[in-house]
């Protein structure tokens, strides 16, 4: 089976690898960069916990083979922080505790950011709407939704 | 499996055409990568088409939009003349999927995919959609109903592919409408659809019409008779209901976890109706 050779960009870093035609991004993000943020909770495009973007688009990372990925621009939660300093987005999840276990956080973060680029000032039924394919079993999603409305408001201010 | 990036239609045809193994078109993957995790299909060569010139690209040219076979639902749905003229059709691919989902998956994926709950596809019947297919043949076009044949199954012959759909501009007073039956507002699939287009005179009387239903047989059905007993009227109730018994007389689903032959049956008259309503409000009614 012949390797496909792959240039992307990655949260602002040029990354070249190495993949199998039948490698996910999401498996190659995890296994071979160590980007392990994004989660796998599906596997088939229905939790969201993979989620990044791909060239300014929002999918999901499970539902993209690494050789798609060339000569593509990637961002994954990893990118999401100046440093150590949070994005707004982060700072209010921990402020409203908008997460238990963690595993969807990651991609709802992603999710999120990609939203509040598209649209500042989203009504609640937006950002319900626009999350709906990030699934969460702890928080009910209330104080989810709450921190994301937040962290709109403080960025618009 | 073999993976392979086509630079021209021709050259993702004669790949498709040369392999002897199991190939699939790879464009939003939304289908093909889930098929393969379960393992109900094993490409040994997967072609992928989106690096072909101008198949990402929607164009307004004379008399219809043309939208690559690539071209992603959230795409669709951000382009401001197809949203005037086809909201029956954006609301159709507003519905598949998640956010996520919407930003790789195609109109031509679903159509493909051949799922007789495929949501754009009877919003896309109803509107007179065609598609260009490029094959060994040279290039072709049909109609979108001509190419899902059963369950999961296309007529596409080997070596063909869909490269772009076009969709015909609607005249003035004229709209269409998709509904859906689902359990749960969203991330689910059709149980029952309807979609209706029409076209009316400015006096409000109806000169057109198309009623097709989705998820009621397997594949998708246009109601021929249905558009009759709205054609010459004002969409009034006692049309509608004629229109409604129509579209119940057609049916002929199946029974199954999301609904009942007789649930199915009933609901698609219904939603018929309901739809009818909404074009004609949208026709500016
Ligand atoms: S792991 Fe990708 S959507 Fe669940
Ligand atoms: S915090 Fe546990 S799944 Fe969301």
């Amino acid at each position: 089976m012949s390797q496909v050779h792959i240039k992307t960009k990655i949260n602002g870093d040029n990354i070249e690898f190495l993949c199998d035609p039948e490698e996910t991004l999401l498996d190659i993000l995890r296994d071979k960069l160590h980007l392990t943020g994004t989660k796998e909770g599906c596997g088939t495009g229905d939790c969201g916990a993979c989620s990044i973007t791909l060239d300014g688009k929002l999918v999901c990372s499970c539902l993209v083979l690494g050789a798609e990925a060339d000569n593509s621009e990637i961002s994954t939660i990893e990118g999401m922080s100046n440093g150590e300093k949070l994005h707004p987005l982060q700072q209010k999840f921990l402020d409203h505790a908008a997460l238990q276990c963690g595993v969807c956080t990651p991609g709802i973060l992603v999710a999120a950011k990609s939203l509040l680029e598209k649209n500042p000032d989203p009504t609640e039924s937006e950002v319900r709407y626009w999350l709906a394919g990030n699934l969460c079993r702890c928080t009910g999603y209330d104080k989810i939704i709450k921190a994301v409305l937040d962290a709109a408001k403080e960025m618009r201010s | 499996m073999r993976y392979v990036a086509a630079k021209s239609a021709e050259e993702a045809s004669n790949f498709l055409l040369q392999e002897t193994g199991v190939s699939r078109v790879l464009a939003g993957g939304t289908d093909v990568l889930v098929q393969m995790k379960s393992g109900m299909i094993e490409p040994d060569l997967i072609v992928d088409i989106k690096k072909i010139p101008g198949i990402r690209n929607i164009t307004e040219l004379d008399g219809f939009f043309r939208i690559g076979a690539a071209v992603s639902g959230s795409e669709v749905k951000d382009h401001e003349n197809i949203n005037k003229m086809l909201p029956g059709v954006v609301e159709a691919l507003d519905l598949i999927g998640s956010t996520q989902i919407q930003g790789r998956c195609t109109m031509v994926g679903n159509l493909c995919n051949a799922s007789p709950a495929a949501d754009s596809v009877p919003a896309l019947v109803a509107v007179n959609a065609k598609v260009n297919i490029i094959g060994p043949q040279g290039e072709r076009s049909c109609n979108v109903e001509e190419i899902p044949i059963a369950p999961g199954k296309t007529s596409l012959k080997k070596g063909e592919f869909i490269v772009s759909v076009d969709i015909p501009y609607r005249p003035e007073f004229s709209s269409d409408a998709y509904l859906r039956f689902t359990p749960r507002t969203e991330m689910d699939i059709a149980v029952v659809s309807a979609s209706v287009a029409i076209e009316m005179s400015k006096e409000g009387i109806c000169e057109n019409a198309k009623v097709v239903l989705g998820a009621v047989a397997p594949t998708v059905k246009i109601v021929g008779d249905a558009s009759k007993e709205i054609v010459g009227t004002k969409l009034d109730e006692s049309s509608l209901k004629k229109m409604s018994l129509k579209c119940v007389e057609i049916c002929e689903p199946i029974s199954d976890k999301r609904g009942t032959v007789e649930f199915r049956t009933e609901v698609a008259g219904v939603l018929a109706s309901r739809a009818a309503k909404i074009a004609y409000k949208r026709a500016g009614f």
